[in-house]
């Protein structure tokens, strides 16, 4: 039995918030699930994936998150349970359908978990999502601990279903990828029968005339949400005294422990809200009546604060509020306990040492880096040994997002998922320069389809090179429809990429192996002599990500590399200075000399860099 | 107790933190634990986290490490801003390069001086061969849990030697549990004849 599906004993799960979100849905009866991986929300889509067949739970890992979100609303609207999972960003692809499923609402429960990611830990940006729920009038809930995702799922589960509108639940990195104990309920039995679904188009059917109705039901669904809000029990207060904290999520745990510190827990009260939209407006009227100061600690955007001041405005209440209007609680980035004490020591007038700090010494950067054999180390390398530094190289998201590091340097632009292509076609029309974009096959998939569709049709002058490893890699290895390495083996694709570019009416396409140099850079001299043509070149550059091949065909090592004995030859070492496998290393040889060395255990026996250089030899494992 | 771990991708810093984690369970303790996935597994940095008390942040901010524990001395040092003068340190001695090293951008700073930079700086330094105390105790993919070993023999986490061996047993399965218990059982030994 999956670890997520056991019977609740007496001791508590040590769950990640990630995974105290799958449980609860277990629990509440899911049978629909739907999401694009994306960090930090991954592992709920991952789990699921292993635990559905078993739960009787349909999986799917959607093509991206606007797809995740249509096939589980139109489950929720034939009365089947369902969930979608998404990074804040993918919510931005996801958001048409969001704004107007907000219209039409739902049958059954439907929940839309968004990770935002505040630090950028792993992001292109920092945006606050809660304003998406507000936007679009659905209810929000907002975790603090694994604990509370676990039970705040139930309770989004009952709150869509009750209201007729799908449920957001927004965390926060440091919720989702926190481990805490929760203690789990029971999973009932839930029979498994087909959704039934209601013909009723003009509800339905979002033409403008029923758009009209549905925005007046919206409107007014938005003013009972509110009254639930009002008396929602996972809104509370704490504590006593005439300075007041507001707070939510993983803030209250920093607030709370700023308070502890600073010893001032008898003369703050704090009011923690979970149910964040709407705003329970009444409840912090009342909160706001009983303290003289108020600090509204939040991460990101003022989001609970802007809404504490209208109340404030609206009530006339002399209180003071503080948050980040007076900078006081930083706007960019995570917070901290140290951050929210000095926050309240500032606004409280309470003392405050901060601790010790000891400074950062000046030490070597340690930054991710493409695995050993990645095949698009050896992309990056040809394609630079043929277009060079004079092209512009737009990117798009994903482990070859790495490329943009010294040596390879091979990544000029990105703002975002599928941007790669596109912009590409931009740049290509205002500059006079090659211009050669990358994408991978999972984000092809994901948003670079109507980028290429748009350069065909309007002739742009690019190379688009597709890095086709097999597998969604850089958020763990999750399948996409071109997938054909399973644990059952090698498998056909369900969609053949190079079929599928064909057919968006590229003209020049190629499929190469990376791992070939000599052969990849012929074909890459070819398109670049054909540029000047206008019109869309297609590379698929094709070569599974070794990790995920190991871990598929559970194939072993049989060859490394190694440098021979020699000393190597005075060269330009393009193995260290272009190529930059982190197999290598300088060391000292001979008087004041140096040799590359190539660890064993790290080599995973690609042979690109035996291409480059005569010095370097396979050696057979036993 | 706030204990904040430091390592390279690779080397089970994640493993090793939920070990803790789950052993503060097992004792019955208040526990939360923090981690960074995502880039960081490229052979970058992963540091990671767990607090034991009630009401605390998941997550600890600069100077409020009580313990800290590396698995790489380069790292040891990058986690100096989390300690104040009253921190623990415990450190593996092996260095795994950066890559900005091998590749000649930057030289990798001279072992014994890391650690003559950090010793005055905190209130205790171990340095620990991990690596060392693997092997010999047949266990040699078992460093990470070695360390944990050494964290759990100085007596500083309120954990009993019961509570340690469930959760390792709980977090691996059936066929690496005697390795482990081998490389804990050794760490054990380092870290309780420093204490
Ligand atoms: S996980 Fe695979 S695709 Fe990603 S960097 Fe490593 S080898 Fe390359
Ligand atoms: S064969 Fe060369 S390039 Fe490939 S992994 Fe080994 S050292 Fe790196």
């Amino acid at each position: 039995m999956h670890e997520l599906l056991v019977a609740p004993t007496d001791k508590p799960l040590f769950l990640l918030g990630n995974e105290a979100i799958v449980r609860g849905a277990a629990e509440a009866g899911v049978r629909f699930v739907a999401a694009y991986p994306g960090t930090p929300s991954s592992e709920i889509i991952d789990r699921f994936s292993q635990l559905g067949p078993e739960a009787g739970i349909y999986v799917e890992y959607s093509v991206n998150e606007k797809v995740s979100m249509e096939v589980a609303c139109a489950a929720a609207v034939s009365g089947v349970r369902s969930l979608c999972a998404m990074k804040h960003v993918g919510l931005n692809v996801a958001a048409d359908a969001f704004m107007t499923l907000a219209y039409v609402g739902v049958k059954a429960g439907m929940v839309i978990v968004v990770a935002d990611d505040p630090l950028l830990h792993s992001s292109q940006n920092e945006q606050d999502s809660r304003s998406y729920a507000k936007m679009a009038g659905i209810p929000m809930l907002e975790p603090a601990t694994p604990e509370e995702a676990y039970r705040m799922t139930l309770e989004a589960f009952t709150i869509s279903e009750k209201f007729g509108t799908p449920c957001m639940l927004r965390t926060t990195t440091r919720v989702n990828h926190c481990r805490g104990p929760v203690s789990v309920g029971p999973i009932a039995r839930h029979e498994k029968k087909p959704g039934t679904f209601v013909k009723d188009p003009f509800n339905l059917v979002v033409i403008p005339a029923v758009g009209r109705k549905l925005r007046l039901a919206q409107i007014e669904r938005v003013k009972k949400l509110q009254a639930e809000s009002e008396k929602s029990a996972i809104n509370f207060t704490s504590g006593k005294g005439l300075l007041g904290i507001i707070t939510s999520g993983v803030s209250w745990l920093h607030a709370q422990e700023a308070v502890r510190g600073l010893e001032i827990e008898s003369s703050v009260r704090i009011l923690k809200l979970a149910f964040t939209n709407p705003c329970p407006k009444a409840l912090v009227r009342e909160f706001l009546a009983t303290v003289e100061k108020v600090l509204v600690v939040e991460e990101t955007e003022p989001f609970l604060e802007e809404a504490v001041r209208i109340v404030a405005q609206e009530a006339k209440l002399p209180v003071e509020i503080a948050g980040k209007g007076d900078g006081l609680i930083p706007r960019a980035f995570e917070l901290d306990a140290v951050k929210v004490k000095s926050a309240i020591s500032n606004f409280f007038d309470v003392p405050f040492e901060r601790p010790d700090g000891i400074p950062a010494p000046e030490l070597p950067q340690r930054p991710p880096n493409l695995c050993p054999g990645c095949p698009h180390r050896a992309t990056y390398y040809s394609v630079k040994k043929v277009f060079g530094n004079e092209a512009i190289y737009p990117t798009d998201i994903g482990c070859y997002t790495l490329g943009v590091l010294p040596p390879l340097k091979a990544a000029d632009f990105l703002i975002c998922m599928g941007s790669g292509v596109s912009t590409a076609g931009g740049f290509s029309t205002v500059l006079d320069r090659p211009v050669v974009a990358f994408i991978g096959d999972s984000t092809f998939f994901h948003a670079g389809i109507p980028g290429l569709i748009n350069a065909v049709a309007h002739g742009h002058k690019i190379l688009l090179v597709i890095l086709d490893n097999g597998t969604t890699a850089m958020t763990g290895h999750q399948p996409h429809p071109g997938v054909e390495l399973t644990p059952a083996g090698k498998v056909e694709p369900r969609v053949s990429l190079e079929k599928l570019v064909r057919g968006c009416g590229v003209q020049r396409v190629a499929v190469v192996n990376p791992l070939q140099v000599k052969k990849t850079q012929e074909v890459l001299t070819d398109f670049k002599e054909k540029m000047d043509e206008s019109g869309v070149s297609v590379l698929i550059s094709k070569s599974p990500c070794p990790l995920y091949e190991t871990r598929m065909l559970k194939k072993k090592k049989k060859v490394v590399f190694q440098v021979g004995e020699e000393p190597c030859k005075p060269c330009g070492r393009d193995c260290l200075t272009v190529l930059g496998c982190p197999a290598f290393s300088v060391e000292a040889s001979g008087e004041g000399g140096e040799r590359v060395r190539i660890d064993e255990a790290l080599c995973s026996g690609c042979s690109v860099c035996s291409q480059i250089c005569d010095s370097i030899k396979p050696k057979k494992l036993p | 107790m706030r204990i904040f771990f430091t390592g390279v991708g690779g080397q089970g810093t994640l493993l090793a933190t939920r070990f803790v984690g789950e052993a503060a369970l097992e004792e019955g303790l208040a526990v939360l634990m923090s981690e960074i996935h995502g880039m960081a597994q490229r052979g970058g940095v992963v540091e990671s986290s767990v607090v034991i008390g009630n009401g605390l942040s998941p997550t600890i901010a600069d100077g409020e490490a009580d313990i800290v524990v590396a698995f790489e001395p380069l790292e040891a040092a990058r986690a100096l801003p989390k300690c104040n003068p009253k921190s623990i340190v415990i450190t593996g001695i092996t260095p795994i390069l950066p890559f900005t090293v091998t590749i000649g951008q930057s030289a990798y700073p001279d072992r014994d001086s890391l650690f003559g930079m950090i010793r005055p700086l905190v209130s205790k330094l171990l340095e620990v061969d991990a690596d060392g105390i693997a092997k010999s105790s047949d266990a040699q993919r078992s460093s990470n849990v070695v360390m944990i070993g050494v964290l759990a023999g100085t007596g500083l986490l309120p954990i009993s030697r019961g509570s340690w061996e469930r959760a390792l047993k709980k977090l691996l399965p059936e066929n690496l549990i005697d390795q482990n218990l081998r490389a804990f059982e050794s760490g054990f030994k380092a870290g309780f004849e420093t204490a």
